[in-house]
């Protein structure tokens, strides 16, 4: 997750404080992992910094909490950049556990065995977000569902994998 | 919970093909439980033997206590008729008939009363969302309509056991939630025990846990790991 450009994005449909921005984004997006205030507050401080922001108002005190933030033009344009740019698909998981499968292979260690107890372990996970997507609201079901897609493509590799073993074993053992 | 139903050495040949190998499930009452593994394992011929829909070539199969492999062809039918309902991949209705012709069948079949029948039948409905969808013919009806009314019809003799065999296998990501959602949900408010056969992980999520077939054989990787 950008927290930076994810913070522009909740700052641009109108002025915010750090508190309610930290609010918002653990209630759209920080389920199981949400934002420190230290987080927040160093992230808008740099947001400052470069120009993409700026303070909107700020309520006597003078604290950090006490300010609310407007996005710029500048900040807009950083933010419509990242929302336009594809991400990199970065399959992270498989390749742990592809590695995973070799060094098992390679030092003769039983890796049928290893994919079994990760398909239980993957398994467990989405019975966990299958509840999550039943239970709702809608925002907190489809990011259950994206868990639960990459998830089972993982489970895809693994069974793809769990049936090439001897071939792959031959392939990778000198 | 008690084991109410169970395959002990179990073992089916196809001709010179060996389907099952000397398979072993036991499956709690109230349980869901998934059956996995890849396409000629073995996981829709234990769920055949299973269900009493043919007998094993070895081994025994229990369901609620008594021996399921030694019941004769008539008693296996009963059984079917009476304790265990069925949903597959395409649904199967009988295309001749309307939505609640199809769900009220077993019910005919089993020997309740016409009249007393399609009231039990008309109640799913609405229970599955079904509601004014009763007249339709099979031909009229969505993908995950007609396998609400195959759960419908499964569920119509009040079954202890729901067997499912890719239940949603035949139906979009979202249309098949709704169907998953449907027989888990309901199966629960019944007390019912449901085995679903799936290469589907997704749909597995939704079983208490999961066993995987493989070979002919079946491995049990959670009491493994007990």
């Amino acid at each position: 997750m950008n927290v930076s450009t994810t913070l522009l994005g909740l700052l641009e449909p109108q002025p915010s404080h750090g508190y309610e921005l930290k609010h918002e984004y653990d209630t759209l997006f920080g389920i199981g992992k949400p934002l420190s205030f230290g987080q927040v507050y160093g992230t808008l401080s740099r947001l400052e910094r470069d120009g993409q922001i700026v303070m909107h108002d700020s309520a006597p005190g003078g604290g950090p909490e006490r300010r609310r933030y407007v996005i710029t033009s500048d900040g807009v344009t950083r933010l419509e950049q990242w929302l336009a740019a594809p991400e990199q698909p970065e399959p992270h998981l498989q390749a742990v556990l592809y590695v995973k499968v070799v060094l098992a292979l390679l030092s003769d260690r039983p890796a049928s065995a290893y994919l079994d107890a990760q398909r239980t372990a993957h398994l467990d996970r989405m019975r966990e977000l299958t509840a999550m997507r039943k239970a709702g609201p809608l925002r907190r079901s489809l990011l259950a569902d994206f868990g639960l897609f990459h998830l089972e493509a993982d489970l895809r590799w693994m069974e793809v994998t769990m049936a090439r073993l001897n071939d792959l074993r031959a392939e990778v053992v000198r | 919970m008690s084991v109410l139903l169970a395959a002990r050495g179990v073992r089916k040949a196809f001709g010179t093909t060996d389907a099952l190998r000397g398979a072993d499930l036991e499956v709690r009452d109230g349980e869901i439980l998934a059956v996995m593994g890849p396409s000629g394992s073995g996981k829709s011929t234990l769920l055949h033997c299973l269900a009493g829909i043919f007998p094993p070539d070895e081994g025994e199969v229990w369901f609620d206590g008594n021996r399921v492999d030694r019941l004769s062809e008539a008693g296996r039918t009963a059984l079917r008729r009476t304790a265990f309902g069925f949903v597959f991949q395409f649904g199967q209705l009988v295309p001749e008939l309307d939505a609640l012709d199809n769900v009220a069948l077993p019910l005919l079949l089993g020997g309740v009363r016409r009249g007393e029948a399609y009231a039990q039948a008309a109640n799913w409905f609405p229970r599955l969302g079904l509601s004014e969808l009763e007249h339709r013919r099979t031909g009229e009806l969505s993908g995950g309509q007609a396998q609400r009314v195959a759960l419908a019809r499964a569920l119509a003799v009040r079954p202890k056991v729901i067997f499912a065999d890719e239940p949603t296998g035949s139906l979009d990501t979202l249309t098949g939630e709704q169907v998953m959602d449907l027989l888990v949900d309901v199966a629960r408010e019944e007390g019912a025990t449901v085995i679903i056969v799936t290469h589907d992980a997704r749909v597995a999520a939704y079983a208490d846990r999961e066993v995987v077939v493989r070979d002919g054989l079946v491995s049990d990787f959670r009491a493994a790991a007990r």
